[in-house]
């Protein structure tokens, strides 16, 4: 699987789990489905360009930075358009592209290598 | 008068027993093992400047069934042209009457020679599946190997895998070659392949092979039997060698697999060397493996191995969300 695929699909599914954790602030939970599927398309946009970044640049630390700028600039929107919940939205956000960051850079096929076998 | 002390009567004799390449391109380095027909020895090419290995007989052979056996193991080599199987360059006969034939040279360790604190499962396997691969080429080109053991199997310093020692081969009757592909080499003529003239084909209820590899049929002497179920047999043994002295009992679908592989009835085995390492590059994939029926426990437990850094991922970030939610609460 290639590191954008990989992104991808990690990122959709902590956006899924992320979006679900706000069952648990209770004064939001009525949009939830809403915040879910926010939160997946949030974590797919992440996901896709942290894997692009992860194919073009190979390093551990410079992977998890750009995932983690990633992952809480997104977040950062989606709390700027509701105005309150920065903490709340941001952290967990930060931490969706800190774990993604991490995954695509060590596994996943970079894609380069397959491309120059042909 | 003196008489010769008994280390210089056998060195005299080691001398003696020494093939002459005098008058060949061969110039002989060192001896480097041998086995039931020949000889084999490290050797320089002059012509091109290469080290080759030569494989003689070790005495002139009077009968001449040696000879045929050995220049069929040759023309066998050179019809199998495949990265699994070592290359034949030349063959002749010495002046002494042996014959002999130039191979490349393969620098590595056998594979009954495995290291088993470096040689992890995968490594095995990966091995394993490259014998699988020559082995379901030779038997597409009509040959059975019939002594295949790790002992005959050579991991290259470059982590290339040969399978060597083709001496008992047999050829199947379904693919005697035609007459065009049996041009004689050198001054030597290509040996009979048929199953009723040759001298160098194996009779009914003659046992060649290793006891321990060798598949019940050919235990038995049912050479005109033998089919490519015979060498899934001895694939079979020799992964279930892989699997010993691994740390731990092996896998269970592995030994699934050896299972299969060495079953009595030849009917039951795998229906060819290619269905055999498919099963266990299935298990290297983490996907079921057709020798190993898999209840729903263990169809999760192989999910679960599969998916294992993902799994733990969503885990890691569940934790830490469960983290930052009492942090917000508090």
């Amino acid at each position: 699987m290639n590191k954008v695929v990989y992104g991808l699909i990690l990122g959709g599914i902590l956006g899924i789990f992320d979006g679900l954790t706000s069952w648990f602030t209770p004064e939001v939970r009525p949009q939830l489905l809403m915040i879910v599927v926010g939160s997946t398309i949030k974590g797919i946009i992440a996901g896709v360009l942290i894997g692009f970044f992860a194919r073009k640049v190979h390093s551990l630390t410079l992977g998890i930075l750009f995932g983690l700028s990633v992952g809480l600039l997104l977040a950062f929107f989606i709390a700027h358009m509701q105005g309150k919940y920065y903490f709340e939205v941001m952290l967990p956000g930060g931490l969706v592209g800190l774990i993604v960051g991490y995954a695509t850079q060590k596994y996943g096929n970079s894609g380069l290598s397959a491309a120059s076998r042909s | 008068m003196s008489w010769l002390s008994d280390e210089t009567v056998s060195r005299l004799q080691a001398a003696g027993a020494l093939p002459d390449f005098e008058g060949t391109r061969y110039r002989v380095m060192d001896r480097v093992g041998s086995g039931g027909m020949g000889v084999v020895y490290l050797a320089e090419d002059s012509i091109l400047g290469r080290r080759v290995a030569l494989k003689a007989l070790d005495f002139p052979d009077a009968s001449g069934e040696l000879a045929a056996r050995l220049l069929r193991e040759a023309h066998i080599l050179a019809r199998l042209e495949h990265p699994g199987i070592v290359p034949v360059h030349d063959a002749g006969t010495l002046a002494d009457g042996r014959v002999f034939y130039a191979m490349k040279f393969v620098e590595g360790r056998r594979l009954d020679r495995l290291d088993a604190q470096k040689d992890s499962l995968f490594d095995r396997l990966r091995i394993f599946q490259r014998i699988c691969d020559t082995v379901a080429f030779a038997h597409a080109r009509g040959i059975l190997h019939r002594d295949l053991k790790p002992s005959n199997v050579m991991v290259g310093s470059f982590g290339e895998v040969l399978v060597m020692d083709w001496g008992v081969a047999k050829i199947l009757p379904s693919s005697l070659e035609r007459p065009s592909e049996r041009a004689p080499v050198g001054n030597v003529s290509p040996p009979n392949d048929s199953p009723t003239a040759a001298p160098s084909e194996t009779a009914h209820g003659e046992v060649l092979g290793t006891v321990g590899y060798m598949s019940p049929e050919q235990a038995r002497g049912e050479i005109a039997s033998l089919d490519t179920r015979s060498d899934i047999f001895s694939l079979g043994a020799v992964l279930q060698y892989l699997l010993t002295n691994l740390p731990g009992s092996p896998p269970r679908p592995l030994s699934a697999i050896a299972r299969k592989a060495m079953q009595s009835d030849r009917d039951s085995r795998y229906a060819s060397a290619i269905c055999l390492g498919q099963d266990i590059g299935s298990y290297l994939d983490g996907l079921p493996v057709s020798a190993y029926p898999e209840n729903i426990f263990r169809k999760m437990a192989r999910w679960a191995s599969r998916y294992r850094v993902a799994i733990v991922l969503v885990l890691t970030y569940l934790v830490a969300r469960a983290l930052l939610l009492l942090w917000f609460r508090r």
